[in-house]
């Protein structure tokens, strides 16, 4: 059906250790032996760490001295390090889309560590199917796209507002927008800061008069976003203003939108008077409120459970702050700290901590089975340490919530097609590796959309975001996947131009053209391949994930098809 | 020895297989018996794959996608779960079905994806080897599966499948929806003739045969058979090759 020339294939297959993560289960050397028994393979290794310097020289010696046309590594996943080895082959001439990646890590050691020998066999058949597609693989020639250099933020809190200063002072037309009426968000309603208690309000006007002077910056308070299409370098949002619609063009997106508050209804007598959360002791502090002498912190308020089984790792600097600032006021009150485990990570926030604990500031542990039981006046708690049961009288009880994701990320998510963890906090492209990326290009996320950071952090991850954005829209044009659907010259007499390619396709990417043909515009396909699988004449193919590659792969698993 | 299940799976790249990693990275364990063909989408899981696998021998053939609504491209675990269904019916006129599965992973749910695999794995160790793995194939079913699927190829059951979202699920232009029951008789309809069909197909490939034959052969009646050949004929894909003893005797004509 193809007419492809018959090149004579020479596979290189590189067998990563990964230090012990791969080599402490299976034998790497014995696997790089197998592979020189896999048809077109003309020559195979083991490496410590093929993603070293060491290792990339390796393929790029191999390749030259055996003439290698394809590049097969067995290592960790194509997730993280592919396009590391696609440069790698390409400095030595290869095309990019002629190496192939064979997973025995992350879907092999790592998941296998008790059954080693299946391991090795799973990683034999693995490397064998990798290297029954390269043969197959074509090269394909890159895509070029345009790059609108414009940014747009999505959240104008203190992340959102670091990045968008950030890409504006480097010169590009940056968008913010900020659905409510103001731009801070959870920066508004603070009293003082950690680790310095400098004010939340004047270090929030500061940072909006640096927004308001920047030269290329528009901000939209009170807008949502309503759609968002495209691809990098050129998405099209469509925002609504006071029921107005802006549509704006934009290059890259940033991710800024920020966590809610979880409000702890039914919870430690919860009233917002007598027992209020930290948020509204911000308050009353800021208002001068706090008139009580026997003041109660419960931390981990709903977090830390079966429901939000994560650390907010906010509340407890917060609870620390708060506790000083009481004290600091009026040096008489008690505080009392119930506490189920203390986070202050590095040297200024263990300061923080020892500093709450000289000025009196009491610290009691509970634990989830046993939590603290809220009277009228008193408070019961389990001291773990005594094994016994006390009393501690309060007149105003405060409860440290966690933050939460906002309900909306789910929508938000959609719009953008990027995925949300288990709490419906935004997910990043790989935690180490890409924090500050999603998997598609040109979406960034930063800030508390992520996770719940403090200020010191969200600034950092506003300002990374900004720096990962820039480097797409310093482009005028940018390479973009190649794997797209597209309908082969020696295919078009299949074509019965039923057009059911056209109804299934999300991007309205395939039009029949004015020969009443049928055309795929490839910088609209994103190569999801559901055309290819879908054409009623299979005359669709998909690149680097065609049928006869894919077939190959299926074969070399099950064995020869029997017809 | 215990019996020891090949599986296949399919991995979307942007939910599935970031859900597999992550089981990695968190170092859950499930059973070693998959191997695994990265896809960028469910949605480009051709019936062909499916089929092919199971014809290997294969005992299972799993699929994983994002959740209906996550989908990176849009709408392509939707498309899949359509073609998925063809399989599965396609596969139980031979208690196949058990065979394959559809199932939602997300980025996230390393745990989930590792329950899915085991879960699946068991399921296949409790059906036991598949009847075409082994030396001694049976060659009967072999050409039943094979009839199937050519069925999944054949022009009319991929474009019924391509047009189902739009039949079933959208409007016309009189705002009316084509009700799905009714689609799905029309579906298992088309599915049982193409089925059948393709037997014959099959069968007259090896040799010529009478309506009487094939019905013997097939087991079915010999009116539907009559009926079955009249739409091959119309298709160009049997013609009349004798008459024998008062019966017409047909043959394959199709290119293959
Ligand atoms: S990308 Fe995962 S199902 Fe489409």
């Amino acid at each position: 059906m193809t007419e492809k020339q018959d090149e004579d294939i020479r596979i290189g297959i590189f067998v990563c250790h990964c230090g012990t993560n791969i080599g402490g289960f299976v034998d790497c050397e014995q696997l790089a032996e197998y592979a020189t028994t896999l048809p077109n393979v003309a020559h195979s290794e083991h490496n410590l760490y093929t993603c070293s310097e060491t290792g990339l020289a390796a393929i790029r010696n191999a390749v030259k001295e055996h003439n290698l046309n394809r590049v097969v590594v067995a290592s960790c996943t194509p997730r993280t390090h592919e396009p590391l080895f696609r440069d790698c082959v390409q400095e030595v001439g290869l095309n990019p889309y002629l190496f192939n990646f064979v997973n025995i890590r992350d879907q092999c050691t790592w998941v296998h560590m008790k059954e080693t020998d299946a391991a090795f066999e799973k990683a034999k058949d693995l490397i064998k199917m990798g290297s029954a597609k390269a043969a197959k693989l074509e090269a394909l020639e890159r895509i070029v796209v345009d790059i609108n250099p414009i940014a747009l933020i999505i959240g104008g809190g203190i992340s959102g507002m670091n990045t968008a200063i950030s890409l504006s002072k480097q010169g590009f037309k940056t968008h913010l927008v900020e659905k409510e009426d103001k731009l801070g968000g959870r920066l508004k309603s603070l009293y003082k800061l950690f680790p310095n208690d400098q004010e939340a309000s004047a270090f929030l006007e500061d940072m909006t008069k640096k927004v308001e002077a920047s030269k290329n910056l528009t901000v939209y308070t009170s807008s949502k976003i309503k759609s968002i299409e495209g691809f990098i370098g050129n998405y099209n949002v469509e925002i609504e203003q006071n029921g107005d619609i802006i549509s704006l063009n934009v290059g890259a997106i940033i991710v800024a939108v920020g966590a809610s508050v979880f409000e702890p209804t039914n919870l430690f007598g919860y009233d917002g008077e007598k027992s209020i959360t930290q948020l509204e002791l911000e308050n009353k502090l800021k208002n001068n409120e706090v008139d009580a002498n026997n003041i109660v912190m419960i931390q981990c308020v709903g977090a830390r459970n079966e429901e939000r089984v994560y650390c907010s790792s906010i509340c407890c600097m917060t609870a620390l702050k708060n506790a000083l600032i009481i004290k600091e006021f009026n040096p008489d009150a008690h505080v009392t700290i119930l506490f189920r485990d203390i986070y202050t990570p590095g040297i200024q926030y263990e300061q923080y901590f020892k500093k709450a604990r000289k000025a009196g500031v009491l610290f009691i542990k509970y634990t989830l089975e046993k939590l603290p039981l809220v009277d009228k006046n008193e408070i019961k708690v389990f001291n773990e340490y005594l094994g016994e049961e006390i009393l501690i009288p309060y007149d105003l009880l405060v409860l440290s919530t966690p933050l939460i994701a906002n309900n909306d990320n789910s929508d938000l998510a959609q719009m953008l097609k990027v995925p949300l963890e288990e709490n419906n906090f935004f997910l990043e492209a790989h935690v180490k590796l890409r924090p500050i990326d999603f998997a598609t290009d040109g979406i960034y996320i930063c800030g508390s959309a992520k996770w719940p950071v403090d200020i010191t952090e969200s600034t950092t991850q506003g300002l990374a975001a900004a720096s990962r954005a820039s480097r797409i829209l310093s482009h005028e044009t940018i390479e973009v996947e190649s794997s797209t659907a597209y309908l082969p010259e020696w295919n078009k007499s299949l074509c019965k131009g039923c057009e059911v390619c056209i109804t299934i396709c999300p991007y309205n990417a395939i039009i029949k053209n004015e020969d009443d043909e049928i055309e795929i515009i490839q910088a609209l396909c994103k190569g999801c391949g559901t055309c290819g699988s879908t054409c009623t004449k299979h005359a669709i193919e998909i690149k680097h994930f065609n049928n006869e590659q894919i077939m190959a792969e299926i074969i070399a698993f099950g064995g020869k098809i029997i017809e | 020895m215990s019996f020891e299940p090949r599986i296949l799976g399919f991995l979307c790249n942007w939910c599935s297989y970031a859900g597999a990693d992550l089981a990695g990275v968190s170092r859950i364990q499930y059973p070693p018996n998959i191997r695994v063909i990265r896809v960028m989408c469910s949605g480009r899981v051709d019936p062909e794959f499916i089929f092919k696998a199971l014809k290997l021998g294969i005992d299972g053939v799993i699929i994983t996608g994002c959740h209906p609504g996550d989908c990176h491209y849009i709408e392509g675990n939707y498309e899949a779960v359509k073609k998925f269904e063809l399989v599965q019916k396609l596969l139980s006129k031979l208690n196949m079905e058990k065979r394959i599965r559809l199932e939602w992973v997300s980025a996230s749910e390393g745990n989930r994806f590792a329950e899915v695999i085991t879960d699946f794995t068991n399921q296949i160790k409790e059906l036991g080897p598949s009847p075409l793995s082994g030396k001694d194939l049976d060659m009967e079913l072999m050409e039943k599966l094979e009839a199937l699927e050519m069925a999944a190829e054949s022009y009319r059951l991929r474009a019924l499948v391509g047009r189902e979202r739009k039949i079933t699920e959208q409007e016309n232009v009189y705002g009316e929806k084509y009700p799905k029951e009714k689609f799905d008789n029309l579906f298992d309809a088309a599915i049982n003739n193409e089925y059948i069909r393709n037997r014959i197909l099959l069968s007259l490939e090896k040799n010529p045969k009478s309506v009487k034959d094939l019905a013997t052969q097939l087991n079915i009646d010999s009116k539907e058979i009559l009926n079955h050949i009249l739409v091959l004929k119309g298709r160009n894909q049997v013609a009349m090759e004798d008459i024998i003893e008062n019966q017409p005797i047909y043959l394959n004509v199709m290119e293959r």
